[in-house]
């Protein structure tokens, strides 16, 4: 997961990064469950799939079936493709539903013309733009997975893929990639505005040239309200320039505070004096 | 690994000719039976993107054939017997150890823990 800077990617390849010990972090650490979850249910919905039909659905990079969970809740099959072993052992352990698949997407979508009702993929697909190997091309990796993807998915399917560019060259890079394979589509950016709630989700359809769907966060149609709650203004006040706040300040207390209540920690409740300036000597 | 995934998996290898990956022959060493939730309408509308020939080599492979007929019985929405005995080998029959067999090529991708290794090596990328 990208952060504060550092991209896993630049560490090395997926394979050896999400080894054991990063596998067993993905499956304990809370925080990354909510996450991972908020961004499969949003990912999931942006598929508009029909109401009421469990679907089939390919999940790329699957890992430890955190985003397999949800779309098993939702009643859907699945079949996952993860390049880690250690992720996919986790997922066996936590014994999810869908079959898994040791693969590496950028050598292509194994499976026949028309077989998916829909792909999601949560995380993942920025990590095709690192050549990890001297032979790896990254825009011929990017479209032999786009276009193998497009084969694989059923015609009036769409792909939805959540991930994290790390500049606008490499969006342009996957993107063009994408069309080049004959999807149609574009990018879905929720909350633009925000440096941490800011997500991409590239929603691509087969077949069909559809409406794409609208955004979160962004500035809202008359009377049209915004699904989630809105990320309000107060947090975006002094932020320095990696997108936090000012240590110490009221807002960084704030937000610790709203963190350790996340993980479940007891925290006083906030009043006019959280955060207050004391007295020199205190 | 499921006999609906297995249906639907093909080879990517470089060289092989277009549809000539499909189907994986499987030797399996270790199959399981789970119960899996009946969906009739999922069912129904998988079987037309099921290869029906593959299917049934595989599942004689597997030794769970179970009296599946040759050809598809017309108007299977509604023969919910027909269903049952099509999600049972479709969902309910999982490979745990075992290879695929490329018919074109002859490549061999084992099968760990229910998990098929499809990762190609770099000569084998197209």
């Amino acid at each position: 997961m990208a952060g504060s800077g550092r991209r896993p990617e630049h560490r090395g390849p997926p394979e050896l990064f999400y080894d054991e010990a990063e596998a067993r972090k993905y499956s304990q650490n809370s925080r990354m469950i909510e996450i991972q979850s908020q961004m499969s249910e949003r990912a999931v919905e942006l598929l508009g799939l029909p109401e009421d039909r469990p679907c089939f659905l390919l999940d790329v990079g699957c890992g430890s079936g955190l985003s397999g969970d949800y779309i098993s809740e939702e009643g859907h099959h699945w079949v996952g493709m993860d390049i880690s072993s250690a992720m996919l052992d986790v997922a066996v352990e936590r014994e999810v539903e869908g079959d898994l698949i040791l693969s590496d997407m950028g050598q292509g979508i194994p499976f026949r013309p028309g077989m998916f009702d829909g792909c999601v993929s949560i995380s993942a697909v920025q990590w095709l733009c690192n050549a990890d190997k001297k032979t790896h091309s990254p825009p011929k990796r990017l479209y032999r997975f786009f276009s193998t993807l497009y084969s694989a998915l059923a015609r009036g399917s769409r792909a939805v893929l959540q991930l994290y560019p790390e500049n606008s060259e490499q969006l342009e890079l996957i993107t063009a990639q994408a069309m080049k394979a004959g999807f149609t589509g574009g990018m879905v950016v929720d909350y633009p505005n925000s440096a941490k709630a800011k997500k991409f989700f590239l929603c691509l359809f087969v077949g069909m040239a559809g409406a794409l769907p609208k955004a979160l966060g962004a500035e809202c149609a008359e009377g049209e309200e915004s699904q989630q709650a809105k990320f309000t203004n107060e947090r975006t006040r002094f932020r320095n320039a990696k997108g936090k706040s000012v240590k110490k300040s009221r807002d960084w207390v704030l937000e610790k505070k709203e963190r350790r209540r996340r993980q479940g920690k007891e925290v006083r409740a906030d009043t006019r004096y959280t955060g207050r300036k004391r007295r020199p000597r205190f | 690994m499921k006999l609906l995934t297995h249906n639907m998996l093909t080879s990517h290898v470089r060289g092989v000719r277009p549809g000539g990956g499909f189907p994986l022959r499987i030797q399996a060493t270790e199959v399981k039976v789970n119960n899996v939730d009946f969906n009739q309408e999922f069912v129904a509308r998988m079987i037309p993107k099921v290869e029906w020939g593959a299917l049934l080599e595989a599942a004689e492979s597997l030794g769970h054939l179970s009296d599946l007929p040759h050809q598809l019985p017309p108007e299977y929405e509604n023969n919910e017997d027909f269903l049952r005995k099509v999600h049972h080998v479709l969902l309910e029959v999982e490979v745990m150890e075992g290879i695929l067999k490329c018919p074109d090529s002859g490549r061999e991708f084992p099968i760990t823990k229910g998990i098929p290794n499809m990762l190609l090596s770099e000569e084998e990328e197209t």
